[in-house]
């Protein structure tokens, strides 16, 4: 065996390690530099009167609020619209599905349904909804688009919560005497509630963030009133900050940033939230 | 006292309602891949008369003027794509490794929760950084005449795809068992080289895996790419390139996609761009599904 | 007065393994049966046919028929949800549901639709006194069941499916993984409740079987070999093999 000498494996290892912390500093280091710069950037224009004032002088000043709330309507209506169903084949997948050919299909086409560009699914959401079904374009097209896109991320991690529920509880629980979807509805189902929250706000958060689904299926730039029925076109954070910091020109600096601030406090406050919550339920957990 | 059991038995009409529904769900997924897939396919089938074949692999993207060649919008998105994963690939490895198994406990707390944030940042919001802070920064260190370039995408898609590489590598690099690294060590071997010779390879396919994910995202980024490549429809002409503005397909469709007509050749055309995006994602997704799947079957294997 | 029939009784699982072998059985009410044998000999799995629990796994054929009450619980059409309800099961580890101990005991009788807080407080609070629990905890019920000692846990899981008052229950090995006050202390409460319940238990060691066998059978690799008193086959078994096992010739 030709077994370098050690010193010499030692040195190696200094030098491999330093290139992989090198490695990982440039990685991690422009997240926290971004993060402090858009915060130092755009706190100056954050106030009471941003937050929840309209924009004014043709959109150049004034507050966002018409897109916060956009952007809450449209999470909402995503959750509508993704969570039931998901949740559903959720349980199914975790309690019912058998082992065969069809589940199998079920799980590849979850993959390929995760792995569609996000501009695919607004194409595809202002084909159908939009056009198709006439639905035109709408809080509601650019929600349903949004929830066919979220739907294999809820899925996903509402699964691994049910099935991370011990076996033991549901044999036990048959044999008392119960029907599976009791079984399911008084044992799993609850167990499996935070697991399942967690899954939900990480997936309405990349749907708050996205803008390429709603481009054409409900975000609009310059609306004079407030949305008033889901049939109404919207403005919302993502799609702002785009329109605002490409396609205006002589726009405050300022307010860009300091959209750019409130979308990425909004998702990132999502982020935490879940992540709260799966901890205190995980130090909760009666197993 | 003793009981007769009853031999009907009395299933109850809701539970009955309620399981079908549960089922049902489960088969949405093949629901909505399939509408997604037919319904592009019936939008964006009909460029294929629409349009002489020839043209569509010429050299020009000018819909105003009828030049429907998606050629160059192929080669930017893969040019971007190759770009990114240039810079993906090393640093979510790396990191990746790094954050698994060099450094200590207290450290994984915080810097995974870092990496996370970053996957969780809209990719109009890096698009907006990149504009603002990269953009200016490649124009003056390269002497460009604009910023706005395949390498400048390639960066910030490269750096945005770190998270999906790193949570990957990061797994698959768990799953392997303590006993490997123990084995290497009991030999002699330094902790590095257990991790070259020993560990890594042992999550070879977990790594592949991460990156063909990664390498997903990149492609079908649509946002960050229109805000910082420049958006020019041109084939990208000799090394150089890298420094010249691109579109992408993803980018065409965004930027384009609000001012067709319904039906028209243009519409079509861009249906079309979305089904080869649809294509290029299905295919990657199903190797790296088959290539995780096999690996997990050949080590149960092993392991049995 | 014999509780359960079994005749004729085999089992083979998915991938083929056979299970049990023709069993012919009749096991006697209101006692303790014991049914022991080294591992494998199909204890747990013919445990588990009584109370339909092997519908769950991945059984194959099951042919024979097994009578209780004048019913062949083997038929399709039966209500097994009935079934579980009259024969209780206790496992070998104390399975507390991720519930409350109050909602542990009551669980059974929720389901079963039972509703009025005042018929379920009383139906747990005599469960609990039955397993000699309720001293220990009738003043944390609401407290997670799983804050409770092993034998206590493995007492609220009697104690459970005592509420549905059972004809029949089935102990697999329900003291395994108990120290032994807290065996000692289910041994007595089962001697006592096997004057009015059916008890079957598999037990998981030879001096339980010797101590709690009312009747006794022998199971050797899916196959019953011996039936009889408990005395009788610890003592002087009639089968060869029988007396190998006890004698501690192979186990």
């Amino acid at each position: 065996m030709n077994q370098k000498p050690t010193s010499k494996r030692i040195t190696q290892q200094k030098i491999g390690y330093s290139a992989l912390s090198l490695l990982a500093l440039i990685t991690v280091a422009p997240i926290i530099a971004l993060g402090i710069y858009i915060l130092v950037q755009g706190l100056s224009v954050i106030s009471l009167e941003f937050l929840t004032g309209f924009p004014s002088d043709g959109m150049k000043a004034g507050g966002i609020f018409p897109a916060i709330l956009g952007t809450i309507y449209l999470t909402l209506g995503t959750a509508l619209f993704s969570v039931p169903p998901g949740v559903a084949a959720a349980i199914y997948l975790s309690e019912y599905a058998p082992d065969n050919r069809l589940t199998q299909l079920i799980r590849v086409s979850m993959i390929n349904l995760a792995g569609i560009p996000s501009v695919v699914f607004g194409l595809f959401g202002l084909g159908l909804f939009v056009i198709f079904l006439n639905i035109g374009s709408s809080i509601l097209a650019a929600s349903l688009t949004l929830s066919i896109m979220t739907l294999p991320v809820i899925i996903t991690a509402s699964e691994e919560a049910l099935r991370s529920v011990p076996t033991e509880f549901r044999v036990v629980s048959v044999s008392l005497g119960t029907t599976k979807w009791e079984t399911i509805r008084r044992i799993v189902l609850p167990q499996g509630i935070p697991g399942i929250i967690t899954g939900v706000i990480l997936g309405l958060e990349r749907a708050a963030g996205e803008t390429a689904p709603i481009l054409f299926t409900g975000a609009a730039f310059f609306l004079p009133m407030l949305p008033s029925s889901p049939l109404d076109e919207t403005m919302a954070l993502p799609y702002h900050l785009f329109v605002i910091s490409t396609q205006v020109p002589g726009m405050s600096i300022d307010i860009q940033y300091g959209t750019a601030l409130v979308l990425l406090t909004f998702v990132l406050g999502m982020n935490i939230i879940a992540t709260v919550i799966r901890s205190r339920a995980r130090a909760r957990r009666q197993w | 006292m003793d009981t007769l059991f009853t031999h009907v038995r009395k299933k109850s009409k809701t539970e009955f309602i309620i399981t079908r529904i549960i089922q049902f769900s489960g088969y949405l997924s093949i629901l909505y891949v399939s509408l997604i897939s037919l319904f592009l396919i019936k939008e964006g089938f009909p460029a294929i008369y629409s349009v002489p074949f020839d043209s569509v692999f010429g050299k020009y993207w000018y819909p105003i003027e009828s030049y429907f060649s998606i050629w160059p919008l192929i080669l930017g998105s893969i040019t971007v794509m190759i770009g990114a994963t240039i810079v993906a690939v090393p640093l979510g490895i790396g990191t990746g490794i790094y954050i698994s198994e060099i450094t200590p406990q207290w450290a994984k707390e915080f810097l995974k929760p870092l990496v996370e944030i970053l996957a969780g940042v809209p990719s109009v919001v890096l698009g907006f950084i990149g504009i603002q802070v990269i953009v200016p920064f490649i124009r003056e260190s390269f002497n460009l005449p604009t910023g706005l370039t395949a390498f400048t995408g390639s960066i910030l898609l490269g750096w945005a795809a770190i998270p999906t590489i790193v949570s990957i590598t990061e797994d698959s690099l768990n799953t392997v068992p303590g006993s490997y690294r123990q084995a290497s060590l009991a030999l002699g071997a330094t902790p590095w080289q257990t991790i070259w010779g020993a560990t890594l390879p042992a999550a070879r396919s977990g790594v592949i895996t991460a990156v063909m994910l990664g390498i997903g995202r990149v492609i079908g980024e649509t946002m960050t790419v229109m805000m910082v490549t420049g958006n020019a429809p041109v084939v990208p002409q000799g090394f150089q390139a890298i420094f010249a503005p691109v579109r992408t397909m993803t980018a065409t469709i965004a930027s384009e996609m609000g001012e067709v007509a319904t039906g028209s050749v243009h519409y079509q055309m861009l249906f079309l761009i979305g089904i080869i995006l649809f294509l290029f994602s299905l295919i990657i997704n199903i190797v790296a599904y088959l290539v995780s799947f096999r690996i997990v079957k050949r080590s149960e294997r092993l392991l049995s | 007065m014999d509780k359960v029939i079994v005749e004729n009784l085999s089992l083979a699982y998915g991938d083929g393994a056979e299970s049990l072998k023709n069993i012919n059985l009749r096991i006697p009410s209101n006692a303790v049966t014991v049914l022991f044998g080294p591992s494998g000999g199909g204890k747990s799995t013919f445990l588990r046919v009584l109370n339909r629990l092997n519908d769950l796994a991945d059984v194959k054929t099951v042919t024979g028929t097994v009578t209780i009450n004048g019913v062949n619980i083997l038929d399709p059409w039966l209500d097994v949800i009935q079934l579980r309800r009259k024969i209780g099961m206790v496992f070998s580890r104390p399975v507390p549901l991720p519930l409350t101990i109050y909602k542990n005991v009551s669980y059974g009788l929720e389901v079963g639709g039972v509703r009025k807080k005042s018929v379920l407080d009383s139906a747990v609070e005599k469960a609990l006194r039955q397993v000699a629990l309720w001293e220990e905890v009738y003043d944390r019920l609401q407290d997670p069941a799983n804050t409770l000692s092993g034998g206590q846990q493995q007492r609220l899981c009697i104690a459970r499916v005592l509420v549905l008052n059972p004809e029949i229950i089935l102990l697999d090995e329900p003291t395994s993984a108990l120290d032994p006050i807290s065996t000692k202390k289910i041994e007595s409460l089962l001697n006592e409740l096997s004057n009015t319940i059916t008890i079957i238990l598999a037990p998981h060691n030879s001096q339980q079987s010797a101590r709690m066998a009312d009747y006794a059978a022998f199971f050797l690799q899916g196959e019953v070999i011996e039936f009889g008193k408990g005395e009788e086959l610890f003592l002087n078994p009639a089968n060869q093999k029988t007396q190998d096992y006890v004698a501690g010739r192979f186990g």
